[in-house]
């Protein structure tokens, strides 16, 4: 067992950057993985209840209303974050490919990136919340 | 005495398997398309969510009033088309990476295809036949 322990570990990337597993690249693929099978079946719900414009405005509109609630709109916040996540690390994992340096700096980027979503979604979270949270606490 | 045909030294017993360039392609269609949802999907959730005001704003009309222009008509069907088939191949990756019994992984895929087939074709097909008057 400490021989096996012993074998994946050597190797970890803090120095020399071989190692991929365990390490930051290893969750940023975990994360992106995740991220992207939410999207797929967000994007099945979403194609089907915009499909609805087929049937009736009425119908629509009704399934569009139940969407207008606090917890949904916390929902599509969390929904934003995913693909915003997802298209950066996308970028990030094109660069490692293809960018003659990309191996190397790839934690770096991976920084870069999660600083670079923290200053989209801290504005885009409130945009997206603001009239929520007027209506929530008597706004009109 | 007919000639003997012996094989020459490490000829492989088998001619070697036509391998096809399938995967090399999905990889690089993931890169390209990805970059195009970049702005596509992005620029969407932007123009939807902040520019737009939110879930707040949509109804009926809002969507009889994009659809009436065929910018709005070919942007929504560019990024339908890109994201199933994107999405897709990256759940058939999940698939075959984590379906332990062949069984599994087939009806799993086949699940993914009847899914991915239905959307791309039922979202096709209503922005194509879209009719803002439909009420009566």
């Amino acid at each position: 067992m400490a021989g096996t322990t012993a074998t994946e570990r050597s190797g970890t990337s803090k120095g020399g950057g071989t190692l991929y597993r365990g390490d930051l690249g290893m969750w940023s693929w975990v994360a992106h993985r995740i991220t992207g099978v939410l999207t797929f079946f967000f994007l099945f719900a979403h194609v089907l209840d915009t499909a609805l414009v087929r049937v009736s405005p009425d119908a629509y509109d009704k399934v569009i209303e139940t969407y207008k609630n606090p917890v949904v709109n916390l929902f599509e916040v969390g929904l934003v974050g995913a693909v915003l996540y997802h298209a950066l690390n996308g970028i990030r994992v094109m660069l490692v490919d293809f960018w003659a340096k990309g191996p190397r700096y790839q934690r770096q980027m991976l920084w870069a990136i999660l600083a670079v979503w923290v200053l989209v979604m801290v504005p885009g979270a409130y945009f997206m919340l603001v009239r929520t949270v007027t209506e929530m606490f008597g706004g009109q | 005495m007919s000639e003997l045909t012996l094989a020459k030294p490490r000829t492989p017993r088998r001619p070697a398997a036509r391998r096809s360039n399938g995967e090399l392609y999905s990889w690089l269609f993931m890169r390209i398309s990805g970059l195009a949802l970049v702005v596509l999907v992005l620029g969407h959730l932007f123009i939807m969510n902040v520019l737009d005001g939110g879930v707040h704003r949509i109804n009926f009309g809002f969507v009889a009033g994009r659809w009436a222009s065929p910018f709005w008509q070919f942007w929504d069907l560019a990024m339908l088309w890109l994201a199933q088939i994107h999405g897709g191949n990256g759940l058939r990756t999940v698939i075959n990476d984590y379906a332990r019994k062949d069984a599994t992984r087939f009806w799993l895929k086949v699940l993914l295809y009847v899914s991915m087939v239905l959307i791309i074709g039922l979202g096709t097909y209503v922005i194509f036949t879209f009719d803002p008057n439909i009420t009566d």
